[in-house]
């Protein structure tokens, strides 16, 4: 069964005709040819394939791509703006936040949808709001730096 | 990894969700959050000919307090139940609960009737109605009846629901003063389900003593646990330490629950005896400061 959607993608509309079972990460993936946005454990426990669907971070391997009719998906690739890096993406490299980069685009994701709600968020906040993104390779320290990193810069401060 | 095919329908009404419902029959499944459905789907462990999308249909998402009760459309995502001022100051069992359940992404789109309605007692939501006393609203093609929650779980992912009927809504009792309620839950990790978790309310009377208990437990067996004899133990008594731990007791020795990763039958029933004792000892404190 194929269904017609409108999908407005990092600011793009995209319509496009989908399968009923097509999940929204093979959607971005294999039919935008986006591939910043991951697939990691398939089973919405990694997070390494985290979307903003209507600015709220979500695990795309577990939406479908019709479910998305008429909502805005942000993936990785949207972060910059004329050609600007993002201040996370920013604060991922000066604070060393990834060493393999598998995780990245999702935690990238999760961490400006903190940031767009909380503009300082505590330490906890920060380790709460990444709790369903896992990395292994930082042990999330530097995840955590980066994010109040980010935080600062987009306070306007000074590092 | 990939469902087997099915049709997607997206419903305006309710109405029209049941009308889909009734015509699919048990080949239909319907679709709310998505979070427990499409991870089983895709890992093949079920599957469906027909998904009947709710999660579009107008007026399913509120939380709402009138006339002694709270009102949770079925609808309502965890996220948006977790930010309830009246959730979080009024019914603690819900303010421990939802927070972890699974992650906050997950949270992002699943619903608590999802949670209650899916019928596996390793989700949170089961235990939590039933220690509230929850009556659970459904609709189906015969119209509207509310079900108990307690009488809602038949078995291993079988529930009080006909194939053509949906769970509207959550109506809790407000609780009367002097009540406090808990969850206590053990987890191996963000994300995964309860080792073992026991859901508690109780109401002190005039003197201190307990008037009225329920408890219920998560992961204990093919349905929630409703520890009926540990309840009544505790009811009349004193709140002292012994009591409580005889009711904990009791507890644990209703629950059945089957070894897994998790940890063995016998290990789960003791967490399952320490959380009873550790969610009583809340539930009273936050009973006492009403």
């Amino acid at each position: 069964m194929k269904h017609r959607i409108n999908v407005t993608v990092n600011g793009a509309a995209q319509e496009a005709e989908v399968d009923s079972r097509l999940l929204l990460v093979h959607f971005i993936r294999e039919q935008l040819r986006l591939t910043g946005t991951h697939i990691g454990c398939d089973t919405s426990h990694c997070g390494v394939c985290t979307v903003l669907l209507d600015g709220q971070p979500v695990k795309s391997c577990t939406v479908l791509a019709v479910q998305a009719d008429g909502c805005k998906v942000s993936t990785v690739e949207g972060l910059e703006t004329g050609g600007k890096l993002h201040p996370i993406q920013e604060a991922f490299t000066e604070k060393h936040a990834l060493q393999c980069g598998y995780c990245t685009p999702g935690m990238l994701m999760t961490c400006s949808a903190l940031l767009e709600r909380n503009k300082s968020p505590s330490e906890q906040e920060i380790r709460q709001a990444i709790s369903g993104n896992l990395c292994r390779c930082t042990g999330y320290l530097n995840i955590v730096k980066a994010v109040e990193y980010a935080a600062h810069k987009m306070a306007g401060g000074v590092s | 990894m990939i469902p087997a095919p099915f049709d997607y329908h997206r419903p305006g009404t309710l109405d029209e969700a049941i009308g889909l419902l009734s015509r699919h029959g048990p080949d239909a499944k319907v679709l709310a959050g998505g979070m427990s459905l499409l991870p089983a789907l895709k890992l093949r462990l079920g599957t469906c000919g027909h998904l009947v999308d709710i999660g579009r249909i107008p007026g399913l998402e509120y939380v709402k307090e009138d006339a002694g009760t709270l009102r949770i459309g079925a609808g309502t995502r965890q996220c948006v139940l977790a930010q309830s001022e009246t959730v979080n100051s009024r019914y603690g069992v819900l303010a421990d609960a939802v927070p972890l359940i699974a992650d906050p992404l997950v949270r992002n789109r699943g619903t608590f009737g999802g949670n209650v309605a899916n019928g596996d007692p390793a989700n949170d939501g089961p235990a939590i109605v039933i220690a509230l006393g929850a009556e659970l609203v459904v609709r189906g093609r015969q119209g509207e009846r509310t079900v108990a929650a307690n009488r809602f779980y038949k078995d291993l992912f079988v529930t009080a629901l006909a194939p053509d009927e949906i769970l509207t809504e959550i109506r809790i009792p407000l609780p009367p003063p002097r009540s406090g309620s808990a969850y206590r839950k053990l987890k191996r990790k963000t994300g995964d389900y309860a080792a073992a978790a026991a859901a508690v309310q109780v109401t002190l009377d005039a003197r201190g003593a307990v008037q009225r208990a329920c408890i219920a437990l998560t992961n204990a067996g093919p349905t929630p646990v409703e520890a009926v004899q540990a309840a009544r133990f505790l009811e009349g008594k004193a709140p002292d330490e012994k009591n409580i731990a005889e009711a904990a007791r009791l507890a644990a020795s209703a629950a059945a629950p089957s070894a897994d990763r998790r940890g063995s039958v016998e290990y789960k029933r003791e967490m399952a005896r320490v959380l009873t004792a550790r969610a009583l000892k809340a539930a009273l404190e936050r009973a006492g400061g009403n």
